[in-house]
């Protein structure tokens, strides 16, 4: 089996706290426009303490984009996922999704948390309570066996959850399945939608910052939640010169490793971190000097950006190239952000910027380096380095690189 | 839906040099193949406990949800029977770990829900929201044999061991690593089997677990497990079976159409139905699909021998990797266990098994496993 096969991106989709659609992300990203406000999405103790970034759009409201205002039972995840896997699969200009080998790789982290944790309320009263309609659809493969269902792709499905890093091992998964010859093309990226769980969850870790995150800055106080949902349309280069279409980016390069020093906490020196990057470089074939922009993981965190920081000046040594965290932007949306970010890294590479990081003010004290804090454009964007770490030490890295001549 | 691709490039087998399962049987030590299976008297089966104090640190088994228990005792009993130790003990690290699982960390997740609802979303502890994460399994393992490989976790339904299995052949076969530990792990709660028996999973009533695939009534008994598998490039004096490949559908229009991927896999492998000696088929006690089972049988093997599993470890999402632990000691062994033997003794050689399973007719796959 030979990997010799290049992965092109040829579609992107998005939803998110700062966008519907692509178009508006990019415009809120230029405008340096946060997404991050108060919870209205459900009732909970921590709305007006606990800020998050959620999607600007009530269910209903998604079920009249994607064109069933009727239709019951969706989870939140499920809309979200079904709204921005449509609109990659239409900036690919697919018209015909069984035209060659189609699979689907999803990722997820909370899946229908959304729609079960109102269930379980009721039926922790009485387990006669509560409808089943509610619950059938708390596991993480309901999001992509609908969207599966929706741009009818037959070939392959399959889910990943790899908590925060899931989306992005989503794309290596994907990528690996072109480069492999099993598919040629790969819709592949994740969703998750905010949940009374996963707030509470990460309160409990005390790692919610209460004034909204402010990632790499010595002031620091933990993350903020969002939602969102990405994909990205991967397709091989047969495809891509046979219909001859538009390219966006390339996958140059990814790795995936593992911390193995805590369930949750990262290693003080990055080493999962630092491994997943270089593992990234490598298959790749490219060296440090060739990054010229990161898209960090960045979460905001006391320990996450300590030991991202750690790992990019071991990687990188003197020669740091900008990067900035885009998660002030968009939240932590966990399952979704590697493909979130993903899809920014398309869009700093397509527009030649680096968007900043935003509420930064005072550089950490530990690191040397420092984020890109205003917006560049003009920049020579050849190749982006795109992080995302989770739970259970899960470290994956991608870069996504300016598209070939075929010319 | 099928990647059969995955089987045309044969520049590397893949061999099964070790494993562990943890199971509602006596599964841990493969010498012991089901020479004696337990029969219950249930609707719900339950994992024996095989000691976990020998395979984890009592300060964290106190903490440890039951299926992370079970996943790292199987992962350790596997990396044992591989040989995948030093003198002192301590295990050698597998290059990559990949696991599936249908429904994750139910237990914690249930704890989490319970707590943060009772309590009124005051006053929770971290721990079972820790725990809950799908990956758990996959990142302890790594935690505590210090693994710094590719680690990945597919968790989609019937598709969960077979994608863990798929991604160990693609990184296996492009050379990317030389082995890996691969496995699954699901376990049923009380929340999860009730809502199930809610949305009519199970038998009505306790059900003696060895007459389950005689039954015609509606409903199964839920089961878990957690079966790992080492796999390596290399034949090794302990190999147990070659695993060829693997292939999924999903949904399925008809048997006829599951039919024929089932002769287009073969065909990868310059196999054809007569060159199968045992088909291992999911049965599960429960008419509305077991007919998907007998349709597709009578039409592609029609006299081939049967054996069974889910009489012994019940139904759940990852319970190939029950039927993959199986097949690969009756290829070993060359021999079938009375108790799973479902019609016609297979004439040895045993040299090629196939499992076929789907779950409730959406999620179809195939699992090709050989003598090595």
């Amino acid at each position: 089996m030979e990997m010799s096969k290049r992965v092109y991106v040829t579609g992107i989709g998005i939803v998110c706290a700062i966008g519907d659609n692509v178009p508006e992300t990019l415009q809120s990203l230029l405008m340096g426009n946060s997404g991050i406000g108060e919870i209205t999405l459900f009732p909970t103790k921590h709305k007006g303490y606990l800020p998050v970034a959620e999607v600007k759009k009530s269910n209903q409201e998604l079920l009249n984009d994607l064109g069933f205002p009727h239709a019951k039972h969706f989870t939140r995840t499920a809309l979200l996922g079904m709204k921005a896997a449509l609109e990659a699969v239409q900036s690919a200009r697919v018209n015909n999704i069984g035209d060659c080998p189609t699979g689907l790789v999803s990722a997820s982290s909370v899946g229908g948390m959304d729609r079960s944790e109102n269930f379980f309320a009721l039926f922790l009263e009485n387990q006669k309570k509560g409808r089943l309609a509610d619950v059938i659809n708390h596991d993480c493969a309901d999001t992509a066996e609908r969207i599966a269902g929706f741009l009818n792709i037959r070939d392959f499905v399959t889910t990943i959850s790899t908590a925060c890093s899931s989306s992005v091992n989503a794309l290596m998964f994907g990528a690996n399945l072109i480069k492999t010859g099993q598919l040629d093309r790969v819709v592949a990226g994740g969703a998750d939608s905010l949940t009374r769980f996963t707030i509470n969850g990460f309160n409990t870790l005390m790692i919610l910052d209460k004034s909204g995150c402010h990632p790499f800055d010595d002031n620091r106080a933990g993350l903020t939640l969002g939602e969102a949902a990405a994909y990205l349309v991967l397709e091989s280069e047969e495809i891509v010169l046979k219909e001859n279409k538009t390219v966006l980016a390339e996958v140059s390069g990814y790795g995936n490793a593992n911390d193995a020093y805590h369930q949750t906490a990262s290693s003080p020196e990055g080493k999962g971190a630092f491994l997943a990057m270089d593992k990234a470089l490598g298959s790749g074939g490219l060296k440090p000097s060739d990054i010229d922009y990161i898209n960090v993981h960045g979460t905001g965190t006391i320990n996450n950006d300590l030991s991202e920081g750690a790992a990019i000046e071991r990687l990188f040594g003197e020669h740091i190239p900008p990067f900035s965290s885009t998660k002030a932007f968009t939240g932590h949306t966990l399952g979704a952000a590697g493909a979130v970010e993903a899809v920014i890294s398309v869009l700093s590479i397509q527009n030649q910027a680096i968007f900043p990081n935003l509420n930064f003010q005072t550089p950490m004290k530990e690191l040397k380096m420092i984020p890109v804090t205003a917006l560049l454009t003009r920049q020579n964007i050849r190749h982006v380095l795109s992080n995302s770490f989770g739970f259970g030490g899960n470290n994956s890295a991608i870069v996504l690189s300016i598209p070939p001549s075929f010319q | 839906m099928t990647i059969d691709n995955l089987l045309i490039m044969h520049t590397k087998q893949i061999y099964i040099n070790g494993l562990g399962n943890v199971s509602p049987q006596n599964t841990t030590n493969p010498e012991d193949f089901l020479d004696e299976p337990l029969s219950f008297e249930t609707n719900r089966l339950k994992c024996i406990d095989p000691g976990y104090k020998e395979f984890i640190p009592s300060d964290m088994l106190r903490r440890m949800g039951r299926i992370i228990k079970m996943g790292v005792a199987a992962s350790k009993i596997c990396l044992r029977n591989a040989g995948q130790t030093l003198p002192d003990g301590t295990f050698i690290a597998p290059e990559a770990i990949i696991t599936g699982t249908g429904m994750g960390c139910l237990e914690d997740t249930g704890k989490f829900l319970t707590s943060m609802i009772n309590n009124k979303e005051e006053l929770l502890t971290p721990t079972s929201f820790i725990q809950s994460t799908h990956n758990t399994v996959a990142g302890q393992i790594a935690l505590l044999i210090k693994c710094h490989g590719y680690n990945f976790t597919y968790v989609h339904r019937s598709f969960s061991f077979e994608s863990a299995l798929m991604d160990a052949i693609i990184q296996i076969r492009t050379g990317e690593v030389s082995n890996v530990l691969a496995g699954a792990s699901d376990e049923i709660t009380s929340h999860s089997f009730a809502i199930m028996e809610r949305m009519g999973h199970w038998k009505q009533k306790p059900f003696h677990s060895l007459n389950l695939l005689k039954d015609t009534q509606r409903g199964t008994i839920a089961g878990e497990g957690a079966s790992f598998f080492f796999l390596e490039n290399q034949k090794k004096q302990h190999t147990y079976a070659e695993l060829k490949g693997i292939t999924t559908l999903l949904t399925p229009a008809s048997v006829a159409e599951t039919g024929q991927k089932c002769k287009q896999f073969l065909a990868k492998h310059q196999l054809t139905m007569q060159d199968i000696d045992l088909v291992v088929p999911g049965f599960n006690g429960d008419i509305r699909f077991d007919t998907v089972y007998n349709e597709f049988i009578a039409d592609c093997f029609p006299a081939t021998p049967l054996a069974c599993f889910k009489h012994l470890c019940g139904e759940y999402h990852t319970a190939t990797a029950f039927a993959l632990w199986m097949a690969s000691l009756v290829i070993e062994k060359q021999r079938v266990p009375a108790v799973a033997l479902y019609r016609n003794e297979p004439s040895l050689p045993i040299n090629n098994i196939l499992i076929y399973n789907h779950y409730r007719n959406i999620e179809h796959a195939f699992i090709l496993v050989s003598k090595a």
